[in-house]
């Protein structure tokens, strides 16, 4: 089997990096939010796993990228915990809605 | 070959995540980007990464979201929508964000790197797998961070327990 080239995978990881900004910056329910949050973990996670392959003694990247899974796992637990306290407080879920209502 | 598909895939059903309006299209398009980012995970030699990607994100993370969906939003409701704004600026930054990351990446000539030359990729392919190379590591090298990441799993066990009960009925 022939391998990716490098620019490839660091390619996609751009393009999904861009895309999850993208849903961070236009979205306004908070849970969208959340799901472009994880769109930019997982493109950071490839470029790591993507350069741990240059790394076969050690597995530097491979170890890190399981750490950034173990903490985004954790931020999304408290973060939908923390959007549901809202939802009930404010009975929306709209960010845009909250700040205004906040606002008045 | 495998690959391009795999990211095809994986960029296709991140866009229409993010172009679609419907929340709960928004978190199944999620679900395939994910199952495409572990299947590019297998190829790039990295099988228990894969496994775990599989295990935390589509069987934890992707169910607490569709959680998140359900318990936010009533489903007949038009709050089952999410409404766009700042489009022009959104598509503007993101667009600007992809072209310089990859006008980067062409211009970096990655491959070229010494150290990345010197690198033996062959040991991966030969190896059946990482699992116990890991397993080794996060005893001996990587102890500290692995309890740190235990204690982190705790408090936010705890953390998110306490805040999505209700205060004034306990």
């Amino acid at each position: 089997m022939e391998q990716i080239p490098l620019e490839h995978i660091l390619l996609l990881s751009a393009a999904l990096f861009s895309l999850g900004i993208l849903a961070v910056i236009t979205k306004r329910h908070a849970v969208v939010v959340l799901m472009g949050i994880e769109l930019i973990f997982n493109a950071a996670n490839l470029n790591l796993v993507a350069f741990s392959r240059y790394d076969p003694s050690l597995l530097q990247g491979q170890l890190f990228s399981l750490f950034v899974i173990v903490v985004a796992a954790a931020e999304a637990a408290v973060a939908l915990a923390i959007v549901l306290r809202v939802y009930q407080h404010f009975k929306t879920a709209n960010l845009s809605e909250i700040v205004s209502e906040e606002n008045r | 070959m495998l690959f391009y598909i795999f990211a095809v895939l994986a960029i296709l059903s991140g866009a229409y995540m993010v172009l679609t309006r419907n929340l709960l299209y928004a978190g199944f398009s999620l679900l395939i980007t994910l199952l495409s980012i572990a299947g590019i995970y297998v190829l790039l030699f990295a099988d228990f990464i894969a496994v775990t990607q599989l295990m935390v994100y589509v069987g934890g993370v992707l169910v607490l979201i569709l959680f998140g969906i359900m318990l936010s939003s009533r489903v007949h409701d038009k709050s089952v929508l999410s409404e766009n704004v700042n489009k022009v600026w959104g598509t503007l930054v993101a667009g600007l964000i992809l072209v310089g990351l990859s006008y980067t990446i062409l211009k970096a000539n990655i491959s070229s790197l010494p150290w990345l030359q010197e690198a033996e990729t062959d040991v991966l392919a030969q190896q059946k797998s990482t699992v116990q190379s890991i397993g080794v590591k996060l005893m001996t090298d990587f102890v500290l961070p692995f309890e740190i990441a235990s204690l982190l799993l705790l408090i936010a066990l705890m953390g998110a327990a306490y805040i999505a009960t209700d205060n004034q009925k306990v």
